[in-house]
């Protein structure tokens, strides 16, 4: 068993975190097959966390259990101050209301332009807008999630991948959520598209004062952005630091994680890009 | 929630705006009403606001853009939110352009909608040829067949069909032998009901109802199948590896409905005979041995043939329709539930035409 230090800890919250995603003594299992057992995790207000794990460790199940996708087998969730196990749907809609979420393929509604796609959460919410200013917010939100304006009527099936994953950004920040889930929003782009898509995030949260809770697999993503990295691996969450924090522990996947041939050629030039 | 509470003061520079609390979408709709009802030149007092996000400064932004106005009291943070929102004035058109004009429009929609019934009959042919030859290809490398593909399919068109086609049969002769019992009874032939039912269920009503059915059923998920194959680039995928769809996705579907359609057929036929000979036994006092001596006379075998010759052919029509329309998917999702009603319309209408077909056809060769 890896010793973790006390503030590595997943259930320790630092002096001046405000907590806004707490989780704890998550289970979750289908079946026989037990994804999370006593899983605890903390995001505190204006951090960019990372998750990672491998494949098939429950990342995506933790994503959908704080989101209320999931109902887990026992434990807590509470998200900006509110407990999420067990709400009714009217509870929940409040909440919603307040974070964003992009998913790993966009999830864009196939039948509705990409404007009408943005104006989606802003009609359910607040109907009374008129139809030019809610068109205006629509085309600033997609300026905002970096997309060209001609971008605005096109249908999702015309876009690429990348303008597909901003699409669904500009819909995730349609409502000026106080925190954005993103489920690995660089998988699949090219590299050049995937560091704009950091930067994006990167600037859309000093800006908007946004918390980010982030999956991701990519190492670039997780240097250049994040602020504290949650690591998910034998079911639960081992340790949440930085970068540096994380590799002096001795667990064996962090080590192959961080210290494989990806994860070094990463942090090299992350270290380059920062010296220069 | 913070009130927003407003002021308009009579300045001799014109009317002025403050807002106190939250600037933010809650009271967007208020807020730009407010605005749009105060004369110009506008000043904007923000200096008692104390939260104001994304569309609360748009809607100020806009302002300021469309009537000039002036705005005082703003704090850093607001000061560098306004200039981000402008930053972002990128206007974007919500939905594609579209042409008016009535007539022009009019006639281009009539021109598009020939051409498309055009361009769908070529394509359905063009997708019976490439059948026939996917055909020939299976029947010259028998190995390619795929048998597994195939007994599925009998499966899902054929067997788990046999209760629902059971059920409406068994109904239909019901009714049948019911409405027509009371109209014959008014001639006093009531024993002519067994001559009805029997001609009108093997010689029409048995193939044509399980048509519809297998339709239904199977025409529509053959669509929808092979739809959203064609979304999830399945089809593509199987072309790169070198797999035709058509041997894979279209012969197995034609051959289990082609194979199935006349054993349901019977089938049908069987249930249709029954339910009319239950009803004749319980109504008209008809003994059920009595009831199969007379129909043994009354149906000539011809019936029978007519109504199995015509199986096979509308099992292939349904299922070529199905997988016809399932190959023209693309884009999005609500494609694939459009292609698919218009695969049971098509397959229906094409059923009941052919029917027509052969009702001429077999009284023109003396089947009557």
């Amino acid at each position: 068993m890896t010793t973790v230090p006390k503030e590595l800890d997943p259930t320790f919250v630092a002096p001046g975190c405000h907590p806004i995603i707490t989780v704890r003594g998550l289970d979750n299992a289908f079946g026989e097959q037990v994804i999370h057992k006593d899983l605890n995790l903390t995001v505190c207000r204006g951090e960019i966390l990372g998750v990672v794990g491998g494949s098939g460790t429950g990342k995506s199940v933790l994503l959908r259990s704080i989101i209320g996708l999931q109902t887990p087998q026992a434990g807590e969730i509470e998200v900006l101050g509110e407990n999420m196990v067990g709400r009714s749907e009217d509870e929940a809609k409040n909440i919603r209301r307040r974070w964003g979420i992009l998913f790993q393929n966009g999830a864009l509604f196939s039948t509705l332009t990409v404007a009408e796609n943005v104006e989606v959460p802003i009609r359910e919410y607040f109907p009374y807008l008129h139809p030019p200013l809610l068109d205006e917010i629509a085309s600033y939100k997609i300026a905002m999630g970096g997309l060209p304006p001609d971008a605005g009527p096109k249908y999702p099936s015309e876009l690429s991948g990348g303008m597909v994953k901003r699409a669904g950004l500009a819909r995730a920040l349609a409502l000026d959520p106080e925190l954005l889930f993103l489920d690995e929003p660089t998988a699949g782009l090219d590299p050049i598209a995937a560091a704009a898509f950091d930067d994006l995030i990167k600037s859309l949260q000093e800006r908007l004062d946004l918390t980010v809770f982030l999956i991701t697999h990519d190492l670039d993503t997780l240097h250049a952005i994040c602020d504290r990295i949650a690591v998910l691996a034998d079911q639960h969450v081992i340790a949440v630091g930085t970068i540096p924090q994380l590799l002096a522990l001795d667990h064996p996947w962090i080590q192959e994680y961080f210290n494989g041939p990806r994860g070094r050629a990463a942090a090299a030039s992350w270290k380059e890009g920062a010296e220069a | 929630m913070a009130e927003l509470d407003r002021h308009e003061g009579d300045d001799p520079n014109g009317s002025v705006y403050r807002v106190a609390g939250a600037l933010t979408i809650m009271r967007a709709a208020t807020t730009q009403r407010e605005i749009d009802s105060l004369p110009d030149p506008l000043t904007i007092d923000l200096s008692d606001i104390n939260r104001m996000d994304t569309v609360g400064a748009w809607i100020v932004y806009r302002t300021v853009r469309d009537r000039g106005a002036k705005v005082i009291g703003a704090s850093r943070d607001e000061v560098s939110l306004l200039k981000q929102v402008k930053e972002f004035d990128v206007p974007t058109r919500v939905v594609p352009e579209e042409e008016s004009g009535g007539f022009t429009r009019g006639l281009r929609e009539l021109g598009e909608w020939v051409a498309e019934i055009g361009t769908t009959l070529v394509g359905l042919l063009g997708f019976f040829g490439s059948t026939l030859i996917g055909f020939a290809n299976v029947i010259r490398r028998p190995r390619r067949f795929r048998l597994n593909a195939v007994v599925q399919r009998f499966d899902v068109v054929g067997v788990r069909a046999l209760g629902i086609i059971a059920l409406m049969s068994f109904l239909i002769g019901v009714v049948i032998a019911q409405q027509g019992s009371v109209q014959l009874a008014q001639f006093g032939a009531e024993v002519y009901t067994i001559n009805l039912i029997g001609r009108i269920t093997i010689r029409e009503l048995g193939t044509l109802m399980t048509a519809i059915m297998v339709a239904g059923r199977s025409g529509s998920a053959f669509a929808a199948q092979i739809g959203t194959m064609k979304i999830t680039e399945e089809i593509d995928a199987m072309r790169t590896i070198g797999v035709s769809p058509v041997e894979a996705l279209v012969i197995p579907r034609i051959i289990s409905a082609v194979v199935m359609m006349p054993l349901l057929a019977f089938w049908s036929m069987l249930l249709a005979l029954i339910g009319g000979g239950v009803f004749v036994w319980l109504s008209l006092g008809i003994p059920p041995l009595t009831y199969i001596q007379r129909l043994q006379e009354v149906i000539p075998i011809t019936d029978l043939w007519v109504g199995l010759i015509k199986a096979p052919v509308f099992g292939f029509i349904i299922a070529l329709a199905g997988c016809f329309q399932g190959m023209l998917v693309e884009g999005n999702s609500e494609e694939v539930g459009s292609r698919t009603t218009t695969a049971v319309v098509q397959s229906i209408f094409l059923v009941i035409v052919l029917d027509a077909v052969f009702a001429v056809f077999f009284s023109f060769i003396g089947w009557v």
